[in-house]
């Protein structure tokens, strides 16, 4: 039979396995995200500071962060820490730890070239009305460098939550690793089910990155009014 | 403006240093530039080190559970059913160790381990045992220590009928599939530089490139491609055995003799009833239907003839 492939999806609990995969992906996404946010905007206040040391160790954190895969952190909390201090972290942990590392450089860098992007008479005009320099920033730049960051805030993270298949390597198994799974638990049976499993993932991702942009979409629309 | 970027991967190089509190290994690490080879070389410096050490049979048995790290897509040694429920062969065993040493199946902690960090989950303590298909070999038992085998395979090479591979000669020049940190991939990188590997990290991965024809052929052990080209019509292993004939055994933290010492004297006490033809039946009989014959891969009380 041609369609026996599809069968394996709703083959015992195969669905809800999933599923739940789908949720420890989007949990470690959202949680470092969260983090990477309030982490970012701070990281990219100080990269906009004069001090040429403090703009130097950022640039090599960043950097660092770039040349770095993202799976040889993975490596270095989960396993590293574990052997060489004793430390021992869950998966979850370590995936929250690297992509929280990963996510609050490149969050920075959007946030500093945000700041840098707002005119200089809109700092200007805020000191001169007797604002210290945090009120300037809370009340009249970060609101604008708000709308600015949406996209490619929205883009970081549909990115984080795609990098999280990575995790599987330190144990975690999240939706890719399930369905890969549930692939093989089936392979002798019906050597077919890979397209249908990773269909069903591709939709899964689909259905929530899509959301996610729309909301962006929808939230700089109302934003510019 | 080059002077610049190279200070700063100097100094990245650095950092990355102080990250890892080992610069000897960092050295290494921002020098090969790869993603793979960062990987390897990490694993390969810290397996000299390593701080934390295995738990004794003491430790085990006050925590209640045995941490046992096995594949969870390595049907029909390791997997996942449709239930959610961890089955195979070496599934099996580790089930009756958790029954003869803690006294319960349920008192075995599955960990899900991947062909290429089997080592570095028991170097970090993570895990007190590895089950997962793993084959003994000189290099890896310089970083685990390796108890009785309880399998015995040689390498086998699948490839489609219509381009059959019969002998490892018609491989040169084409490109041979492997899986990372198995076998075959040390074998073929070895001893046939002239044959072109693509590696995967995942098995899974590895049957859908053969599958899609990015690969003329791949090689893993022997008991694997058997059993999937007996399920995948249109490709034949043409070639049985190549490489020496190799063991499987179950794997324990360097320097954890106590729990090593343990395993061993279970696998010889279960000889007697000869648990391993016993694991065969349920688990790979209805794999490999009558293709294979259970004295080639099974091994009792560790005594391979």
């Amino acid at each position: 039979m041609q369609d026996m492939g599809i069968q394996v999806l709703f083959e015992g609990i195969n669905f809800q396995r999933l599923l739940a995969g789908l949720m420890v992906s989007l949990n470690l996404a959202l949680i470092s995200m969260a983090f990477s946010i309030v982490l970012g905007i701070v990281l990219g206040m100080i990269m906009t500071v004069k001090n040429r040391l403090v703009r130097l160790i950022c640039r090599i954190y960043l950097e660092t962060v770039r040349i770095m895969p993202q799976l040889v952190l993975l490596f270095l909390v989960y396993f590293g820490a574990a052997k060489h201090f004793g430390v021992d972290i869950s998966g979850e942990m370590a995936a929250v730890i690297v992509f929280t590392f990963w996510g609050t450089a490149e969050m920075g860098d959007l946030v500093r070239s945000a700041l840098i992007s707002i005119p200089k008479h809109q700092y200007e005009s805020g000191y001169s009305l007797g604002m210290t320099k945090l009120q300037v920033y809370i009340r009249i730049i970060l609101p604008q460098t708000f709308r600015r960051l949406l996209p490619s805030g929205v883009n970081l993270l549909t990115r984080m939550i795609k990098t999280t298949s990575l995790v599987v390597l330190i144990g975690v198994v999240e939706v890719v690793k399930v369905g890969k799974q549930i692939i093989d638990a089936s392979r002798y049976e019906n050597p077919k089910a890979a397209l249908w499993i990773y269909g069903a993932i591709f939709f899964l991702y689909f259905a929530i990155c899509f959301p996610i942009s729309r909301l962006s979409a929808v939230l700089e629309r109302r934003l510019k009014t | 403006m080059k002077k610049k970027l190279l200070r700063t991967l100097l100094l990245a190089g650095l950092t990355l240093g102080l990250l890892t509190g080992c610069s000897k290994a960092a050295d290494q690490t921002s020098a090969s530039g790869t993603e793979e080879n960062a990987a390897v070389s990490t694993q390969e410096e810290e397996a000299e080190t390593g701080n934390s050490t295995g738990r004794s049979l003491e430790e085990i048995k006050e925590s209640g559970t045995i941490k046992i790290g096995v594949f969870s897509d390595k049907n029909p040694f390791g997997y996942v059913d449709a239930n959610g429920e961890v089955q195979g062969y070496d599934v099996y065993f580790a089930k009756r160790i958790g029954q003869d040493l803690l006294g319960s199946e349920e008192a075995v902690e599955f960990v899900f381990v991947e062909a290429a960090n089997r080592v570095e989950y028991l170097q970090s303590g993570k895990v007190d045992i590895i089950l997962a298909n793993f084959t003994v070999t000189e290099e890896r038992a310089e970083k685990v220590d390796f108890a009785l085998p309880y399998m015995k395979v040689a390498l086998g090479i699948v490839s489609p009928d219509g381009a059959l591979i019969t002998d490892v000669e018609q491989l040169k020049e084409k490109t041979l599939i492997v899986v990372k940190g198995t076998t075959a991939e040390s074998y073929f990188g070895e001893n046939h530089p002239e044959i072109k590997l693509l590696k995967f990290d995942e098995y899974q991965e590895a049957y859908d490139a053969l599958l899609d024809g990015r690969g003329d052929a791949f090689s893993t052990d022997n008991t694997e491609v058997l059993a999937w080209a007996l399920q995948n019509k249109g490709f034949t292993v043409g070639v049985e055995s190549v490489g020496s004939l190799d063991t499987i055994a179950p794997a324990v933290q360097k320097g954890n003799t106590e729990l090593l010492n343990w395993i061993n004297e279970e696998i010889e006490a279960l000889a007697a009833e000869e648990f391993f033809h016993k694991n065969f039946e349920e688990t790979l009989a209805p794999v490999y239907g009558t293709a294979v014959d259970a004295d080639n891969l099974v091994v009792e009380g560790g005594i391979v003839e």
